[in-house]
């Protein structure tokens, strides 16, 4: 198959809609995860969707991808909470709390996942595409929901901005100003889990976090603006999303999360680069011209010197 | 006999990775095992392909390798200005996902399929036994895992001075001359050495349960390195057979159990710990109330 076929699919062109509202509402609420230095939250969260993904299927029986969603938030929710209680309560810290949390949960969630593949239940085919993400196993209710929770979280991060902006840079001045701190933080954990729980069906819960991190830091590259750098980070991450997708449906049986990650590792080499002012080529064409500038100036001082 | 030589395999590799973990833990990089866990999983698939066996050296070989470059391309991106957490999601990250698409590509020269990557084989080592001189010497995971845990207690024990120093204080380690780049690079090839070893039995991301877990709950009972270690080597044998028995019970997956296990343990320090238990602090803050008062 090649592109054109792919795109006058109308199937895959809704699956294409899907992904890229995807890959931008989680560039831009991932901007803020990694200006607060909660990139890995991501990480640990969409492990932690897996058992919650499991009871939903084991309560209700169905495939239904909105209870999955629902049991995927919801162990979200439970993950964010350890992941204070933990920290809060013991000596143990931020980094080790959320290792623990993911490799627990996501223990629990194997355990439960082989105990569906085992025992007698019809279709449970479709659950370990979860692992990895599968778009082809995506329907247009699926994409509906993509795009409404994507609707919602753009919409909440250009209301909030300015808080979450404070919040991003000093949480102590926020606190001074009376913001409500302590929630705020808890908001954005949530539009992370809401980010996590909407990718999980197309990037798949062990790569999602890259969503979250990687065009976050490709678009600081280009920029020291906030605004700039929430706009960019979406479109780096609306651009990953399609090309994956787009990979991955003109070659079979590829999962679809793997070429999603690939492709914002793509354009995060590209950034690193070719970016302006802080691209690696940059700081060596301009140490390499300072150099020069040194060494003509040197020159010439010794040449007044020998006159 | 099979149950125990799978509850060996797990013991072997829960007690490996838990001794690094304890100096993971204690030096705050946990994530960085997590991050090598996850990558070394392109060098697997790689030293297969091109080997075209399933023999342990060059796996060992390509996995070492990509674990010292997941190591080295975290510190580069961190040195040119990413943070520190996110230097690690996008590194390990992008490299399972070459692992993957590797494997998927090459399903038919590969006999192991995704889900093999994620939570190995375990049940069946007892039947991948290896001959030695024409006598049946054991699976051949036992002696692998075996191995690596000796080779990891070895070098811990030879150079447990040196590596303490480095994890609590690396400026006066520095200050001593002691090469402290050179004891971090080690401690990271063992973690890729541990993980390889461990990959075919317990698959990658439960390795990481295995570095974090055990090491975490004896972080919680042992205020000492060494007692910690000697915890961590116990909480991760306890967990691993129970999780085995657990999982037979259940019918579910074994390495998935043993993790299961292991975070219920960390579950009841957490609550009842001696020292810094929830439950005991709480008693202690209430009696030294009551004796105010």
């Amino acid at each position: 198959m090649n592109i054109l076929d792919i795109i006058s699919d109308p199937n895959t062109r809704w699956i294409l809609l899907g992904t890229m509202f995807l890959g931008l509402s989680s560039g831009v609420i991932g901007s803020f995860a990694y200006l607060r230095k909660q990139s890995l939250l991501g990480d640990t969260l969409a492990h932690a969707a897996l058992p919650g993904i499991c009871v939903a299927f084991i309560l209700t029986g169905v495939k239904s991808t909105s209870f999955f969603l629902i049991g995927a938030a919801l162990a979200g929710l439970v993950a964010v909470f350890l992941i204070s209680v933990l920290t809060r309560y013991s000596k143990i810290k931020q980094d080790a709390a959320l290792g623990i949390v993911l490799s627990s949960f996501f223990g629990f969630g194997i355990v439960m996942l082989t105990q569906i593949q085992q025992s007698e239940y019809g279709n449970q085919s479709g659950l370990d595409t979860f692992l990895f993400g599968q778009t082809a196993s995506m329907v247009m209710s699926d994409v509906y929901m993509m795009m409404t929770v994507s609707f919602v979280l753009i919409f909440t991060c250009t209301l909030f901005f300015k808080e979450f902006k404070l919040l991003s840079f000093d949480p102590g001045f926020a606190k001074g100003m009376g913001l409500p701190v302590g929630i705020l933080d808890y908001f954005i954990m949530m539009l992370i889990v809401a980010a996590v729980v909407i990718g999980i069906q197309a990037v798949g819960v062990v790569l999602m976090a890259s969503l979250l991190i990687t065009p976050a830091v490709s678009a600081r590259y280009w920029t020291e603006r906030l605004h700039v750098m929430v706009i960019l980070s979406g479109i780096f991450g609306m651009l990953s999303g399609v090309s994956g997708t787009l990979i991955s449906t003109s070659v079979n049986d590829l999962p679809t999360g793997p070429l999603i990650v690939l492709s914002a590792t793509v354009w995060f080499f590209f950034s690193m680069l070719f970016a302006p002012k802080r691209g690696v080529l940059s700081s060596v064409w301009r140490r390499v011209s300072l150099k020069k500038n040194y060494s003509l100036e040197q020159d010439k001082r010794k040449g007044r010197h020998t006159s | 006999m099979n149950d125990f030589w799978i509850m060996l395999v797990g013991a072997l590799v829960a007690s490996s990775c838990s001794v690094l973990g304890c100096f993971l833990i204690v030096r705050k990089m946990t994530l960085i095992g997590d991050a090598i866990s996850h990558s070394v999983l392109p060098g697997i698939v790689l030293a297969f392909l091109i080997t075209g066996t399933r023999d342990s050296v060059p796996m060992l070989i390509g996995a070492a390798a990509l674990g010292l470059l997941t190591v080295f391309l975290i510190q580069l991106f961190q040195s040119s200005g990413v943070q520190s957490d996110a230097a690690i999601g996008i590194v390990f990250t992008s490299l399972f996902a070459t692992g993957i698409v590797l494997v998927s590509l090459y399903t038919q020269q590969i006999d192991f399929d995704l889900e093999h990557v994620l939570y190995g084989e375990i049940a069946y080592t007892p039947w991948n036994t290896m001959t030695i001189g024409g006598i049946e010497a054991g699976p051949k995971a036992v002696w692998i895992v075996g191995a690596c845990f000796i080779l990891n207690l070895f070098l811990l024990f030879l150079f447990f001075k040196q590596f303490k120093l480095v994890s609590f204080d690396p400026a006066l380690a520095a200050a001593m001359g002691i090469p402290v780049l050179l004891f971090h690079y080690l401690l990271m090839s063992l973690i890729s050495l541990t993980t390889v070893a461990s990959f075919d039995s317990v698959g990658s991301i439960l390795v990481v349960g295995m570095l974090i877990i055990p090491a975490a709950t004896a972080y919680l009972l042992s205020d000492r390195l060494s007692g910690m270690i000697v915890v961590s080597i116990v909480v991760g044998v306890l967990s691993s057979v129970t999780g085995y028995y657990s999982a037979t019970i259940m019918d579910a997956s074994i390495s998935g159990c043993m993790v299961g296990s292991a975070a219920i343990l960390f579950g009841l320090t957490f609550l009842f710990s001696p020292n810094h238990g929830l439950v005991s602090r709480f008693l202690k803050r209430r009696k030294s109330k009551v004796m105010q008062s």
